[in-house]
């Protein structure tokens, strides 16, 4: 119970997620949302509004189709021959699908299930972003990197190392660096698809807590395997199933009171 | 016999079986140095790095032209194979779904298996006979239609390598397709795809078919690349099949040349490139 407190203390005012009844535009606006993979329908019909600067969390059970949802928010999906989108993704307002895709994915970052830091030096992995982008000057880009590890409670750790691989650091830290690497172009939008699975529970509440903290300037979409995770800290909840968005609400109203016996169903272990 | 002693028993003689024909496999490579250093050691010396060769039946003279000879083919068969083949391995690894990539990939893995003589022979058409002369470039463009399958091949294969996550990784951060391969994708890779390039340049360094009627041979230096020029798999067949027990000595000691060059890329390629050279992958 303690934990569910956490985000109604810390959080924003509000918005009734879904809806703009108080006025408050969403980030991201989803609608009729139906994806396929070739001839296999992924999605179906998903509607939802995603509002800025809180953490939304994803949950289900495997193959639900969520990991398949956030990869339409920045078009990672694209990657995959035969994939197929139909429907209306609107980044504040703008026609996402519409969008240069280079543009999209600077504006919407995304960190992986598995930590995959490029082979270079952990400087070289957060400057990364901002060499595609053209960002040369070298005051920039150090002040860049240095901001970026800060902001994802890594720098402490690796300021003495910075020119050393990025593979010598640990699973948790190579995460975190991630992170750092999606954050150094000053995301709108911040995806995580599961981003501790692969970790232990100490990097994973690490990252937990930096998640926290950047919500303030950054809306977070996070799916997520562990419901325990998504208590902890999403404001927003929904839950996935078949491909079909069943419940999407606040995630003390998920996890607590849900509407759909679908929902009670997964998140009382019944299945899943 | 218990089972148990029975698996003993069939594992050790599994293990037996396969370590002595690992160690038969090594032992070639070994025996084949040893003759030749017995055969062609005594020949080796200052003189055959930097003498011409002398007439039949007068005794010395090296072969410093064949050993320029071999490196210029050599080299022009890099400069013409290794750029195809690395760009087309991109192509292939990249962009390779379709008809024409699978087509592609079709020949080069034909043209892998082609007899290295024909290649000499599709060389002799294409350029001596149209310049109507033996020349180091139609050499050189024969081993480079050797070269550039495998290396087409090899780049695909090290670039397929290459975990997808990384390649999102790049697009995610809004890289372009071609560059997330050409900062992520290729230096990941660039390990494995150097050390084919290498084995594929010590593999055309030794053959000679291809080279009997494009470069010939000469018993000079070579006036420019577009005359005959001496090469040493060449030299080694002329030379191995002539009456003079001092040329036969000589053929050795150029086969002992090759091979010490072909082990001293091995050993580069796997030296230079070696973990720690550059991030591990």
């Amino acid at each position: 119970m303690g934990t569910l407190e956490r985000f109604t203390l810390a959080g924003p005012p509000a918005a009734i997620p879904g809806s703009t009844a108080r006025g408050i535009a969403p980030k991201l606006k989803i609608s009729r949302l139906n994806f396929f993979y070739g001839a296999y329908q992924a999605l179906h019909d998903v509607d939802l509004a995603i509002a800025a600067n809180r953490i939304t969390a994803l949950i289900g059970p495997s193959g639900c189709g969520k990991s398949t949802f956030l990869r339409v928010l920045n078009r990672m999906y694209e990657t995959v021959r035969g994939a197929r989108v139909s429907g209306e993704v609107l980044l504040d307002g703008e026609d996402a699908v519409a969008m240069d895709v280079a543009q999209l994915r600077r504006r919407v970052g995304m960190v992986f299930q598995k930590p995959n830091p490029f082979p270079k030096s952990i400087f070289e992995n957060v400057a990364y972003g901002l060499r595609v982008n053209r960002t040369r000057a070298k005051v920039r880009l150090n002040e860049a990197v240095e901001h970026s590890l800060k902001r994802a409670a890594l720098w402490d750790e690796v300021k003495d190392k910075l020119h050393k691989s990025a593979y010598a650091i640990s699973g948790g830290q190579q995460q975190r660096l991630c992170i750092a690497r999606a954050l150094a172009v000053d995301p709108e939008v911040l995806l995580l698809d599961e981003p501790s699975s692969a970790l232990d529970p100490i990097a994973t509440a690490k990252i937990e807590e930096l998640l926290f903290h950047l919500k303030d300037n950054c809306t977070i979409v996070i799916v997520t395997h562990n419901m325990q995770q998504a208590a902890r800290i999403a404001d927003d909840t929904g839950f996935f199933l078949l491909g079909k968005l069943i419940e999407f609400d606040k995630t003390e109203k998920i996890f607590k009171t849900p509407a759909k016996k679908e929902t009670e169903d997964y998140i009382t272990g019944r299945f899943g | 016999m218990t089972q148990h002693h029975w698996r003993k028993l069939v594992n050790g003689l599994m293990f037996s079986v396969t370590a002595a024909c690992a160690l038969a496999a090594v032992c070639v490579l070994f025996w084949i140095l040893g003759f030749l250093l017995w055969n062609g050691g005594s020949a080796l010396n200052f003189d055959f790095f930097t003498q011409l060769p002398k007439p039949p039946g007068e005794l010395g003279g090296g072969m410093a032209n064949a050993i320029i000879g071999s490196a210029q083919i050599v080299l022009i068969a890099a400069v013409i194979g290794i750029p195809i083949g690395f760009l087309g391995g991109i192509y292939l690894a990249e962009f390779g779904t379709g008809a024409f990539p699978f087509f592609v990939r079709y020949t080069a893995d034909l043209l892998n298996g082609v007899p290295s003589i024909v290649m000499g022979i599709f060389a002799y058409a294409m350029v001596v006979r149209p310049l109507h002369q033996f020349s180091a470039l139609a050499g050189g463009v024969a081993l480079s239609v050797i070269l550039i399958p495998t290396t087409i091949r090899t780049t695909e294969q090290f670039l397929r390598a290459v975990p997808l996550m990384l390649r999102e990784g790049a697009l995610a951060l809004g890289a372009s397709k071609w560059k997330s391969i050409a900062t992520i994708v290729v230096p990941a890779a660039i390990r494995g795809v150097a050390t084919g390039m290498i084995l594929g340049i010590a593999r055309i360094a030794g053959e000679s078919a291809p080279l009997l009627f494009t470069s010939f041979g000469n018993q000079y230096w070579s006036r420019s690349l577009s005359h005959p020029t001496a090469s040493l798999p060449v030299m080694i067949f002329t030379y191995a099949i002539s009456p003079y027990a001092d040329w036969h000595r000589q053929a050795w000691a150029a086969g002992l040349v090759l091979l010490v060059v072909m082990l001293v890329l091995n050993i580069g390629a796997r030296v230079v490139l070696a973990p720690g050279a550059s991030h591990r992958t």
